[in-house]
């Protein structure tokens, strides 16, 4: 009952949290100078074809009122124009990409697979290698090892995503040609080659991000091999291994897995420069040709899926956080 | 017949720990290795676990059960960890891990020394420690026990598997005095029914008297003096022995006689604080503290005795009723804490406060003379001169010599850093003065010379003063008046030698019942 009781209370959080946002991304993108009519008219733009193309997007209206259109598009579709020119905007509609001629919930969609599929994979990898650096390091915290491995956190924490990703294509896929230079096939279509395009960029993205995971995870490491608790472990005669996999880890993982959640959450609305290195048309990229041709709709709807990616993911580590510390539920 | 025998023990860090500690446990027998901060008697314990950090370097001998446990197999003494020797540790809050339940932690042990570890098993132990509901408390996460409770089950860890040896480092000195009393009775009851021999480690001597057959006492890493319990207390040899038990506050030695104070300093009427509008940690507190007069406030953990020292500066706000400091509401200003911040300000430089531990409630990165003028700088509109004259003054009142100002709070010990948060406290000359446990966190002999000095310091500036404290003994010393809590309300108060020699609520006759005497013969 409880647990129901915070979930609604987080959900409408939620929900509240992406209102505003909306609004906010909705005032702040529509007051600009930038006309999306006059973008779209072509030339010459007579001022009857500018209205016309302004009637149609329906940006003739206050843009209050445009506001109002777009949550309620979210829930009952909408339609802009009329006759042969018409465009139909399913349910939920957040908003239609007059340049592309879709529905900006559809190109979110179509793109999202590669994106997350990025994403996922790679954190996955620098989850598991940061953490066990870090643990790794901690232990044996003085020693050569430690060394190096801080050493190399601090060497991928600088390190750029463009220049790590230029240097794997150079040395992996040209030079020994082990992997593709780029692209994207779906899972669906080939699962093997789906993994083969995708090993290069994991990698890449894994080493960057798992240096900061390390650094965290040993610092973390280091501070609960100093509690009591371990003092006990080892005084009830505890094999060193299980005093730290099972008395350290479960207590290092309570601050890792926060950071975790959010940069996955971020690295989900787009992966940009990595995307943009592969060559791969994920969310990133979409975002990026958006903003290049003032594409206000694609800009709005990409602004709040990246925004409710962030929010589900605080969810999702609140209740991770709740499973791994029973201090946090009561 | 010798279990453990202990010989020319040398522990060194970058600095020395111990040099040549022996001593001798048979079977059966209880000794207590007792001394202060400092004496190495942790360590000494410690190595015989082969729990020391690999910085130290250990020489001498450690025989168990005619094991030579110095550069034995690091195998071998895992096996006897938990397995032949079992221990228990100071902090229970924080010596079970806060994220797996207890009765989880317990049966890991067992496994751990191939035992078999059934539910059975561990409610039976937890039963075999006197916890009433071992079900309960096996599902239950380590927050959600009362330290009392948590000792108990870290017992039942600890004899798990029959050791022969238990290793108890300080095993009562984080719980309150009656949870104290249960933990030494049922100590005593295990090693009678289980015929285990004790390591004991504590620096209290009333632990000590109530436990221990035979007593060494350590120095700074050495044994001074090595006697059976009883001997030790009626005739100590050793100097250091002796300044160490008369520095133990002893209940009945001295009361003060009430004063007729000339008018009321702090007025507490019918005050509620409830934390986040749910917990009521106070329902409903009046008293007063006369002007020059010493109110000892005391409870156990959790009785709401801290919460009113917090509402009285200001730091937590009034839920209902008032808490009037020199006339003005300091309960109502801390409601509105921005609105009012004038107000609460100024009715806050009439009150000083000293927190427990000197160690953290001084800015690490501050010298003394910085941290004592701090309050000056804030509320006083002085030069630079000025300040360090006062600052001046104020070591010499708290004893400390002029030539520490520059010092930081590291390099010194714990009973002058408490000595420069009293003078702190003090810069302002405060009509009111708050000491939350001001001696909890220091050394007896360092506590016997705090008490001493705040005793003489009231005299000389004659603050009203607010004294919260856990230990009926350190209250005897100081109070003129005393207020028993208990769960968030005040049972019991009137003149200290009323309280304390014939108390009228039974909650502070079990209290002072609980209290523990150093003295052998009066074990409970």
């Amino acid at each position: 009952m409880r647990t129901l009781r915070f979930a609604g209370f987080r959900l409408l959080g939620m929900a509240s949290t992406l209102l505003v946002i909306s609004f906010l991304t909705y005032a702040v993108f529509y007051v600009l100078p930038a006309d999306p009519a006059r973008l779209s008219c072509g030339r010459p733009c007579t001022p009857e074809r500018l209205a016309e193309a302004s009637a149609f997007m329906g940006y003739d209206k206050p843009w209050l009122q445009q506001y109002l259109d777009f949550l309620g598009g979210i829930f009952t579709g909408r339609h802009f124009g009329a006759g042969q020119a018409a465009v139909d905007c399913a349910a939920p509609c957040f908003g239609y990409s007059f340049r592309l001629n879709e529905p900006v919930t559809q190109l979110i969609g179509e793109r999202a697979p590669v994106t997350f599929s990025i994403a996922v994979g790679a954190a996955v990898l620098w989850l598991l290698l940061g953490v066990s650096s870090g643990v790794a390091a901690a232990v044996k915290r003085g020693t050569l090892l430690d060394r190096s491995a801080m050493v190399f956190s601090t060497i991928g924490v600088s390190s750029p995503a463009y220049l790590v990703g230029l240097l794997g294509i150079l040395l992996f896929g040209f030079t020994l040609d082990m992997v593709p230079v780029g692209g994207y096939v779906p899972l669906t279509e080939s699962p093997v080659d789906w993994l083969w395009h995708l090993v290069l960029p994991w990698c890449v993205l894994a080493l960057i991000n798992a240096a900061l995971y390390a650094r965290l995870t040993r610092g973390q490491m280091i501070e609960v091999l100093g509690e009591d608790y371990i003092r006990t472990a080892r005084a009830k005669g505890l094999r060193e291994r299980r005093v730290i996999g099972r008395h350290g880890l479960r207590n290092v993982l309570i601050p890792v897995v926060t950071v975790f959640g959010l940069d996955l959450g971020l690295l989900l609305g787009g992966a940009i420069i990595t995307e943009r290195v592969f060559s791969m048309q994920g969310l990133g990229a979409l975002l990026i040709e958006a903003v290049g041709t003032v594409d206000l709709p694609v800009i709005v709807g990409m602004t709040l899926f990246a925004a409710f990616l962030v929010i589900v993911a605080n969810f999702a580590v609140d209740l991770v956080y709740g499973v791994l510390d029973p201090r946090v539920s009561r | 017949m010798t279990l453990l025998s202990v010989e020319d023990l040398s522990i060194a860090f970058e600095a020395e720990a111990t040099r040549g500690v022996a001593f001798e446990l048979r079977r059966g027998r209880v000794l207590a290795l007792v001394g202060e901060s400092g004496s190495g008697k942790s360590v000494s314990a410690m190595s015989i676990l082969g729990l020391l950090p690999g910085t130290a370097r250990v020489s001498g001998s450690i025989t168990f059960e005619g094991e030579q446990l110095v550069g034995a197999d690091p195998e071998r003494l895992r096996e006897l960890r938990g397995g032949r020797i079992g221990t228990v540790f100071q902090e229970p809050m924080t010596a079970f891990n806060p994220v797996f339940t207890v009765g989880n932690q317990i049966a890991e042990a067992l496994r751990t020394h191939d035992k078999p570890a059934s539910r059975q098993r561990v409610h039976d132990l937890l039963g075999l420690v006197g916890l009433d509901d071992p079900r309960r408390v096996a599902r239950s996460y380590p927050h959600q026990l009362s330290g009392g409770q948590l000792q108990r089950a870290m017992i039942a860890m600890a004899i798990s598997c029959d050791p022969v040896l238990l290793i108890a480092d300080e095993p009562t000195t984080a719980l309150d005095v009656t949870a104290q009393a249960g933990i030494l009775a049922l100590l005593r009851d295990l090693r009678e029914r289980l015929g285990m021999a004790i390591l004991l480690i504590t620096h209290d001597m009333g632990v000590v008297a109530g436990l221990a057959d035979d007593v060494v006492v350590l120095e700074k890493g050495v044994v001074v003096e090595r006697a059976p319990a009883g001997r030790l207390f009626a005739a100590p040899e050793d100097g250091y022995t002796r300044a160490l038990l008369d520095a133990v506050p002893r209940l009945g030695s001295a009361t003060r006689e009430a004063i007729e104070p000339s008018g009321d300093t702090l007025v507490l009427t019918d005050v509620v604080v409830e934390y986040s509008g749910r917990f009521r940690a106070v329902d409903g507190v009046s008293l007063t503290v006369g002007a020059g007069e010493i109110l000892g406030l005391v409870g156990e953990s959790g009785s709401g005795k801290s919460t009113i020292g917090r509402a009285v500066a200001g730091l937590v706000p009034v839920t209902a009723g008032t808490a009037l400091v020199g006339g003005a509401d300091i309960g109502r200003a801390a409601r509105h804490p921005w609105r009012r911040a004038a107000q609460l300000r100024r009715i806050r430089s009439g009150i000083g406060i000293v927190f427990q531990d000197p160690a953290s409630s001084l800015n690490p990165r501050v010298t003394v003379a910085d941290s004592i003028a701090e309050p000056l700088v804030l509320h006083r509109d002085l030069d630079a001169a000025a300040r360090g004259r006062r600052v001046a003054e104020l070591l010499d009142a708290v004893r400390l010599p002029t030539a520490l100002r520059d010092r930081y709070p590291y390099e010194m010990s714990g009973g002058q850093r408490q000595r420069v948060a009293i003078a702190r406290a003090l810069a302002l000359n405060p009509p009111l003065l708050i000491a939350d446990e001001p001696t909890s966190a220091l050394d007896v002999s360092v506590q016997a010379r705090v008490l001493e000095l705040l005793r003489s310091l009231q005299d000389e500036f004659g603050f009203a003063c607010l004294f919260i404290s856990h230990d009926l003994a350190v209250v005897e010393r100081l109070a003129h008046r005393v207020a028993v809590m208990h769960r968030g309300t005040i049972v019991e108060q009137g003149p200290a030698p009323d309280v304390l020699r014939a108390p009228e609520h039974p909650y502070t006759r079990r209290l002072l019942a609980s209290v523990l005497v150093p003295d052998p013969a009066h074990r409970g």
